[in-house]
């Protein structure tokens, strides 16, 4: 989805400015929604479908909002979606109806904030169809889904800069139509390519890109 | 490029956008939404005090700056964590959500490193805590990739421009974490001395480490 969430390249939006002494919390709202978004995220589906949910909150209330703002619109609409909530359950406070499921227990919650979720796999798509050093163009795509193929990117060309292995594609995983996992590598592009010729010559970026999203470029392609 | 800031609006995200009344109204929002979870037995009590407790005491930059440190001090470690950063920085017990697959990338005489996510927030949870409000803004999301200097000049780096720039973009659920240049007159330090020099900032890559 070409979303307002894809925001790399824009230069409208002012200085960086960072709070002096920020708290990890700015008030006790905000320490509810991140401890609620971690004990309730193995209910409400995989990551890939959780980080769509966000890109799914209307462009203009996604700029207006807060970061944490935008966690708790996630969470109802995703709520929501999922059947996990209702409208009544979120306007009351109350449940209309208990699950048959236990919440997960401290133990539960220590094993996936200590151990975490890896995205990679074993199986899938193993053999890397690119090597390091080769140059590859990102694919100039525009899926109505969720993706991680930001618009910068797309149509430029870079280099194979490291393969990460087999990970689960987003694309996909996100609308439950399965894990698909398949090469990611580490593409290295050069700040002009991306952005002309006023860009730092010297300067590059990396960005992390599954297979499906590359095309081989030809041997006499310039970068 | 760097000129693009002087032109833009002043930054929308610092100013107090909610009246007291809208923060009670969000305050009351996340209540009913806790009490209606823990009712139908998603979540409970203890667990998500539990949860934000965590994140408020035990994750944070502090493991990060001790993962630097350590490689300031210990070749052979520093060789690890470049080879094998997940690895490296779990020998020192540091593990989990959002640092599943760890990449650490060095600075040097010639090179910086910054780290960003233009399209979320992703960071690495395990070795910084979670992210500060700039770094999931979109100030920061949006121009770090198309004008790192400008935006590094901002926070109060400026970059000769004979040193590469290395974006970082967290598009995947690789996190990446910058290994800063040990400073100058810091021979003598212990390692946990060094550790107490090295900063959130630093290890994102929008700022050196001072002596």
């Amino acid at each position: 989805m070409n979303g307002v969430h894809d925001l790399g390249g824009m230069t409208c939006f002012g200085p960086v400015v960072a709070e002096e002494n920020e708290p990890v919390f700015h008030g006790d709202w905000e320490r509810r929604v991140l401890a609620i978004t971690v004990a309730a995220s193995g209910a409400l589906g995989p990551l890939d479908y959780r980080r769509h949910g966000i890109e799914r909150i209307a462009p203009a209330q996604y700029l207006r909002s807060s970061y944490y703002e935008n966690w708790l619109a996630r969470i109802e609409i995703l709520g929501l979606e999922t059947g996990l909530i209702t409208e009544q359950e979120l306007s009351s406070g109350h449940a209309e109806r208990q699950t048959d499921t236990h919440p997960p227990t401290i133990e539960e919650l220590d094993a996936v904030i200590m151990g975490g979720r890896r995205a990679d796999r074993d199986a899938g798509r193993l053999e890397p169809r690119f090597a390091v050093g080769q140059r590859v163009r990102a694919r100039n795509l525009n899926p109505a889904g969720h993706t991680r193929l930001p618009r910068y990117v797309r149509g430029r060309l870079g280099m194979i800069h490291a393969i990460h292995g087999t990970h689960v594609f987003p694309d996909t995983n996100a609308h439950g139509n399965g894990e698909n996992p398949q090469p990611l590598y580490s593409v290295r592009f050069s700040a002009t390519e991306l952005w002309g010729p006023a860009a730092a010559s010297r300067d590059h970026l990396f960005i992390d890109l599954w297979e499906d999203y590359l095309e081989p470029l030809g041997e006499t392609a310039d970068e | 490029m760097s000129d693009h800031a002087h032109n833009a609006p002043p930054n929308p995200y610092l100013e107090p956008r909610r009246t007291q009344a809208e923060t009670r109204a969000l305050e009351e929002r996340v209540a009913k939404l806790e009490q209606a979870l823990i009712e139908k037995g998603i979540v409970s009590r203890d667990t998500l005090d539990h949860v934000a407790e965590i994140y408020e005491n035990d994750i944070g930059p502090m493991n990060g700056a001790r993962v630097v440190a350590r490689a300031w001090t210990d070749p052979a470690y520093k060789q690890r964590l470049l080879e094998n950063a997940t690895a490296a920085i779990a020998e020192l017990g540091y593990s989990g959500l959002q640092g599943e697959h760890m990449v650490v990338v060095e600075n040097s005489a010639n090179v910086h490193n910054v780290v960003v996510c233009t399209l979320c927030s992703c960071y690495p949870w395990p070795v910084l805590g979670l992210p500060p409000t700039w770094y999931k803004s979109p100030p920061y999301r949006s121009r770090v990739v198309i004008d790192p200097r400008g935006v590094l000049a901002e926070l109060g780096l400026d970059l000769p421009a004979d040193i590469e720039v290395r974006v970082w973009d967290s598009s995947a659920e690789i996190r990446y974490l910058v290994l800063p240049e040990r400073p100058r007159g810091t021979e003598s330090s212990s390692e946990a001395e060094l550790a107490a020099l090295v900063t959130r900032d630093a290890m994102i890559g929008v700022a050196k480490v001072e002596a």
